[in-house]
């Protein structure tokens, strides 16, 4: 800062250009990796790709089978984790004043949440599909599933559930309400929209993860839909890592991670937008 | 009544303690599956340089080098990006473009590992491959797609870090004449710095744990990277790569690789929890300390001035 090269003002344009100029990288690479998946994945993407069975490994064909047994193993995923996880956060929201346990159970869910996929992925065989014998199962990758987004749904639920305003759980104690009918007949419908957003940010994040499933759901190519919970399925970004890793076929992948990130970015932007909203009218 | 309500209290109690048990049934698990495996061939075998399964040789040591110095890498992209990013939209952004760009960094977070993957073996392993030279599939292409990876992570913490301090500290900056960026290099980011510390620290725990994305742009081959455009493997791509045909001892070592991953990941989140939680005082006293000496040296210096 010796000299009067650098002025005050001058730092502050130059730190403001470097800044921006950060930030538009950032955005460029973002819009780069959409468009390019989009761009030569979308061209595939017909009504004859969404509702056929795959053939020749994935060559040819479509991914209905692999569509729906993502559904599956994702949406049994979120259910399983949603009783947990809204138990916690009514839990964390309603009943605690803070101190020790509270904060065990809340260093513990951040612990979970920073926990590699491939780790729980670890777990979820040994336990799931060997101890418990799943075997490679849309229940054990659910299950696993479940552990995995039970952070998230506790941390959203418990913010839906702040967003609540006190004068709702007071009034309704005043008229002689107990907690718990209060927290069932007041509280827990005010705060459902915010609490349902949260469950579909935990589906976006369970169908694009992989490591986790690997291990758990299996990974051969189902030739028609499952049929039992037991079956074992291959899901959406599982069948794009074959089809990626192994070159079996540049359009089919493409075009499956054309699918797997409109789908994503579509459930996480609304549902992004919707909790924005939630969040406002209590605000 | 009061009774029913009791119970509720006990049950909700019981599911709360759901995510401290998971990770306590993990640490029961991986441990039980690979701790006894260490034991038995001995820690020089497990941390030797020699990775061969069918000759009953178990060294890590080289994957450790491989993820840490991917890591290394990762952050040297993302955290200086990730916080510029953060300052933009915490600090100069107004609220409208705040607002436009806020999604852009969720549809970021949203996408697959992967997807990023796949844009690394399509697109950065021929870059590398063209213009730098070496195989492409290489510690630099890891570091590269990971840096882009953690950006979310690194953005939104330093973000919350930036939010947490308090309006009156930029006010007082800017009323007593600093710029714009004064205020946020001389101000607001060194009050902020412990949340930006936890940002970064939870940064390292992605990067360290990222496992699909990795597998797909660093080679795998276990050696020691001796330049950033060789292959390397990762603590996580080896577990990616065998689980699914090992057994017995072999299986028992990729177990026991999780063991050193979860170590860390949890050692990196006890950290970043406890530099978190001294964030949520709103002024440490040190810091109002430092406010009160700036405000009596810039009285002093305004005095002279203002008497005759």
């Amino acid at each position: 800062m010796s000299g009067r090269l650098l002025t005050p003002v001058r730092a502050q344009l130059v730190a403001r250009t470097i800044l921006w100029s950060m930030m538009m990288l950032a955005l460029t690479v973002l819009a780069l990796v959409l468009w390019f998946v989009l761009r030569r994945g979308l061209q595939h993407v017909d009504w004859a790709f969404l509702s056929q069975p795959p053939t020749d490994s994935g060559r040819s064909g479509g991914i209905f089978p692999i569509l729906i047994g993502t559904l599956e193993v994702t949406l049994l995923g979120v259910a399983t984790s949603a009783p947990l996880g809204i138990g916690t956060a009514i839990y964390l929201a309603e009943y605690t004043k803070g101190g020790r346990l509270t904060r065990a159970i809340r260093f513990g869910s951040e612990c979970l949440a920073g926990v590699p996929s491939i780790i729980i992925g670890l777990f979820g065989f040994v336990l799931f599909v060997t101890t418990l014998g799943l075997g490679w199962s849309i229940l054990a990758g659910a299950l696993t599933l479940a552990l995995m987004t039970l952070p998230l749904v506790i941390r959203t639920s418990e913010e839906a559930l702040r967003a609540v305003p006190a004068a709702y759980r007071e009034v309704s104690l005043s008229l002689g309400a107990s907690k718990w009918q209060t927290i069932v007949r007041v509280v827990l419908p005010a705060a459902l929209p915010g609490i349902f957003t949260g469950l579909i940010l935990g589906l976006g994040r369970a169908i694009g993860e992989t490591a986790a499933l690997i291990f758990t759901a299996g990974s051969s190519l189902p030739h028609q839909v499952p049929r039992s919970l037991l079956d074992g399925t291959r899901t959406l970004s599982i069948h794009f890592y074959q089809l990626a890793r192994e070159g079996i076929s540049a359009d089919h992948a493409y075009a499956t991670a054309a699918v797997l990130v409109l789908a994503i970015t579509v459930i996480n932007l609304g549902s992004s937008f919707a909790m924005h909203r939630f969040m406002r009218r209590y605000g | 009544m009061r009774l029913a309500d009791k119970t509720v209290e006990r049950t909700l109690g019981l599911l709360a303690l759901s995510s401290i048990l998971v990770l306590l049934s993990i640490t029961f698990f991986i441990f039980k599956e690979g701790a006894p495996f260490v034991f038995r061939v001995g820690f020089a075998n497990f941390f030797s340089t020699e990775w061969h399964p069918t000759a009953g040789r178990y060294g890590i040591s080289y994957m450790i080098v491989g993820t840490a110095a991917v890591t290394a890498g990762a952050l040297a992209f993302g955290v200086p990006l990730g916080v510029a990013c953060a300052v933009v939209l915490g600090e100069m952004a107004g609220q409208r473009t705040r607002e436009l760009l806020k999604p852009a960094i969720e549809i970021l977070a949203g996408i697959p590992s992967v997807v990023f993957g796949f844009i690394g073996i399509s697109v950065v392993l021929p870059w590398i491959r063209l213009y730098l030279g070496g195989p492409g599939a290489s510690g630099l292409a890891g570091a590269l797609i990971l840096g882009v990876m953690i950006l979310p992570t690194i953005i939104a913490i330093s973000l919350d870090a930036l939010r947490a301090v308090p309006r009156s500290y930029r006010d007082a900056s800017l009323a007593m004449g600093a710029t714009e960026w004064q205020t946020i290099w001389r101000v607001v980011l060194p009050a902020a710095r412990s949340g930006i510390l936890a940002a970064v620290i939870l940064g390292v725990g992605r990067a360290v744990g990222e496992t699909m994305a990795v597998v797909m742009v660093t080679g795998n081959a276990v050696q020691l990277p001796l330049s950033p455009l060789e292959p390397l493997r990762t603590l996580t791509a080896n577990l990616a790569l065998e689980m699914a045909y090992a057994s017995g001892d072999h299986r028992a070592a990729l177990f026991a690789t999780g063991i050193v991953l979860f170590v860390v990941i949890v050692g990196l989140n006890t950290v970043a929890a406890l530099v978190r939680s001294r964030l949520a005082r709103p002024a440490s006293r040190a810091r109002r300390a430092r406010s009160r000496a700036i405000t009596t040296t810039e009285t002093e210096q305004i005095q002279p001035a203002v008497t005759p």
